[in-house]
């Protein structure tokens, strides 16, 4: 059984500020590290690899040469193989062009049984990357699984969570999850597992070996979405100081959970 | 395809620390009196419109404009659960009123189900101009591939021009599947929307973990899609009915699909306050345990966790999960009530970054208050009943329809 988890490089730090003058972003240091839910991906796909015997796991990420590191991370945690999707003319990608191409490098390697995700990322929040490979790949999903029941020959049973409940779903290879976060308990990278991949060469995968090649279906250029402005927010931390008799701070206390929809 | 091309002629060593400084992504390489952009490159156009002018500009060739007249309507897709309508449903519709009035187009429900009349009615008291049902007992259980279908189908029957989902679980994991099906953009967890007299939607939604709103458009591409947040905006008022009904055909639907719903539970109680949203916190103002009983009326219409100060897990009143601060757990919910607790630095910390801080201390000088939203001067044992009392009011009127 062979299964892709794609994970992500992200800020180490979400302090991210706009210079309300100049409205240009102000980061705190250039550190990255893997995408937090992703390791709730990588140890979904390990924890198949308990329930059934012969699985190998696929770490795939899309980014800069230097996104290398996290595919490292996921092998020495215990991913068997890695790709990077790399290419300039994938720049300004949004969700759909992210998830296009994504999707198109997963064509590419062609061969898989089960893809996880991890619910979303800690830099775009959006949760929407998963949902939009599956569809690109015309297989179904099921988001935020919280717990694998059981691994069948050609199907899966998890149980998914929504917020008023949870459901226990069955669902036919080759399909898609995404995973929360506190599904299982992440392992650490593996020093000895590092020493066996020295001389291990990332894959590296551009436009030019995919089978749709035409650059208007990435990048800017494939983007419905474009940001038109970032402005910092109304952080106006304003302390109103309310006194009174003991009927008008009831009251004030009740208007103001009414105002925010409490009550 | 659309890039960002340095112009190399005027780059300086310079010039090139500025625009390694602008950038928010480290895209910017200089090596050998050359700089390069690498595919870090997000295309932000920080470096055209900040960096040092006429260095970077954007090269695009424009595709062709799509004709914007063909499609009109704003849809809500009504979210359901065992044939009761999500409320983030109704709010949208409330919005969807507000942006319809700018754009002057009509406001769309779409419902699915096994048994939608109450909710179809619910829609025409709320004032959608037309309502579109898709029943069938296929659809009783929210089912992803089905679901999209039937969207899909919409669309392609009625070319509207915006479609907005609730940010619920369910809409953020189906919205995604509908907005590639279209091949259209979809903006999540937008917390404000804006209208365009041309019908463009502007879809405001906060990044990087809440530091930076993002104002985004769909320039080229329709329907224009976005998930909201619940409990952004109002529910609309309700209306004598005026709507139409389309009961729509669905033998071009497919009803396919691999996906086999075992069983519904509902949600065990989580005992954990990390993760709630409404928190009524207690300090030491509460004399006797029996004295908690005078937050009940209020928990209960806020279906809140309670959580509580280091003193009280040490007199016992409390499970230790329950303790909030630098010993117990961090909370971020979007409404906590802090009720006689006098604010040590170390339970601050574990919740200063809650989005609405309401705090009742009859001390003017609690430090808690610096970083209340709302600091109530007032002793809990006297604003507490006269509080219950307008939250009983409000219980009565709901028990009364």
């Amino acid at each position: 059984m062979k299964i892709i988890t794609c994970i992500k490089q992200v800020p180490a730090s979400s302090q991210v500020e706009v210079d309300p003058k100049t409205g240009v972003l102000i980061r705190d240091g250039n550190n990255v590290k893997m995408n937090p839910y992703d390791l709730y991906a990588l140890e979904a796909a390990f924890k198949v690899n308990e329930m059934k015997n012969d699985v190998s796991v696929h770490a795939i990420t899309m980014g800069p040469p230097s996104a290398t590191s996290v595919l490292n991370e996921a092998l020495y945690m215990g991913a068997d193989d890695a790709s990077l999707i790399t290419d300039r003319r994938f720049a300004g990608a949004d969700v759909l062009a992210t998830s296009y191409t994504l999707s198109q490098l997963i064509r590419h390697i062609n061969d898989y049984d089960l893809i996880i995700c991890g619910k979303q990322t800690t830099d775009g929040d959006t949760a929407q990357v998963g949902p939009e490979i599956a569809e690109f790949l015309h297989i179904p999903h099921v988001p935020y699984v919280k717990e694998i029941v059981e691994v069948k020959d050609h199907s899966i049973v998890v149980i998914s969570g929504y917020d008023l409940y949870d459901e226990k779903i069955e669902i036919d290879f080759p399909c898609l999850i995404t995973v929360e976060k506190d599904s299982y308990v992440p392992r650490l990278p593996s020093f000895r597992r590092k020493s066996t991949f020295t001389g291990y060469k990332i894959p590296m995968i551009s436009l030019k070996d995919l089978e749709d090649k035409d650059p208007d279906h990435y990048g800017l250029s494939g983007s419905p979405t474009q940001v038109e402005e970032i402005f910092p927010p109304n952080k106006k931390m304003e302390s109103k100081m309310i006194e009174g008799s003991t009927k008008e701070l009831s009251q004030k206390i009740f208007d103001i959970l009414k105002e925010s929809r409490y009550v | 395809m659309a890039y960002i091309k340095v112009n190399q002629d005027k780059v300086t060593e310079e010039i090139a620390k500025q625009l390694i400084d602008v950038c928010p992504f480290n895209a910017f390489d200089y090596q050998d009196a050359y700089l390069s952009i690498n595919a870090s490159c997000r295309i932000c156009k920080m470096c055209v419109k900040k960096g040092p002018h006429g260095v970077c500009e954007v090269v695009d060739n424009p595709k062709p404009k799509i004709d914007k007249s063909l499609y009109n309507g704003i849809a809500v897709f009504i979210e359901q659960h065992q044939n009761q309508a999500h409320p983030v449903s109704w709010e949208l519709i409330g919005k969807a009123k507000e942006l319809a009035k700018v754009s002057k187009e009509e406001v769309f429900a779409i419902v699915v189900g096994n048994d939608v009349k109450d909710i179809t009615n619910q829609a025409l008291s709320y004032g959608v101009d037309r309502v579109f049902v898709y029943e069938d007992d296929s659809f009783k259980d929210f089912n992803v591939e089905l679901y999209t279908n039937v969207v899909e189908a919409f669309f392609n029957k009625y070319k509207n021009n915006v479609i907005l989902f609730g940010g619920t679980p369910m809409g953020r994991s189906f919205a995604p599947k509908v907005a590639a099906r279209l091949k259209t953009g979809l903006t999540a967890d937008c917390t404000m929307l804006e209208m365009t007299e041309t019908k463009d939607l502007l879809q405001i939604r906060p990044a990087f973990g809440g530091n930076i709103m993002a104002k985004i458009h769909t320039p080229n591409d329709r329907p224009q899609m976005a998930t909201i947040r619940y409990k952004m905006f109002d529910k609309p008022e309700i209306v004598k009915p005026f709507g139409k009904v389309s009961y729509e055909d669905l033998n071009e639907i497919s009803k396919n699909t691999t996906i086999k719903i075992l069983d519904h539970y509902p949600k065990p109680k989580v005992d954990d306050i990390s993760d709630a949203e409404v928190i009524i916190a207690v300090g030491r103002a509460f004399k006797k345990q029996k004295d908690l009983d005078l937050i009940e009326p209020l928990r209960k219409k806020l279906n809140a966790e309670i959580a509580c100060t280091r003193p009280l897990i040490e007199n016992g009143w409390f499970d230790a999960k329950k303790q909030i601060g630098l010993s117990g757990r961090t909370v971020k919910p979007k409404l906590i009530i802090n009720l006689g607790i006098s604010g040590a630095v170390q339970y601050i910390e574990g919740m200063k970054d809650s989005e609405l801080i309401i705090t009742v201390n009859k001390d003017k000088h609690n430090k808690l208050f610096d970083i209340s939203h709302y600091a109530i001067v007032g002793d809990i044992y006297e604003v507490l009943p006269e509080l219950n009392k307008l939250v009983d009011q409000i219980l009565e009127a709901q028990h009364g329809l």
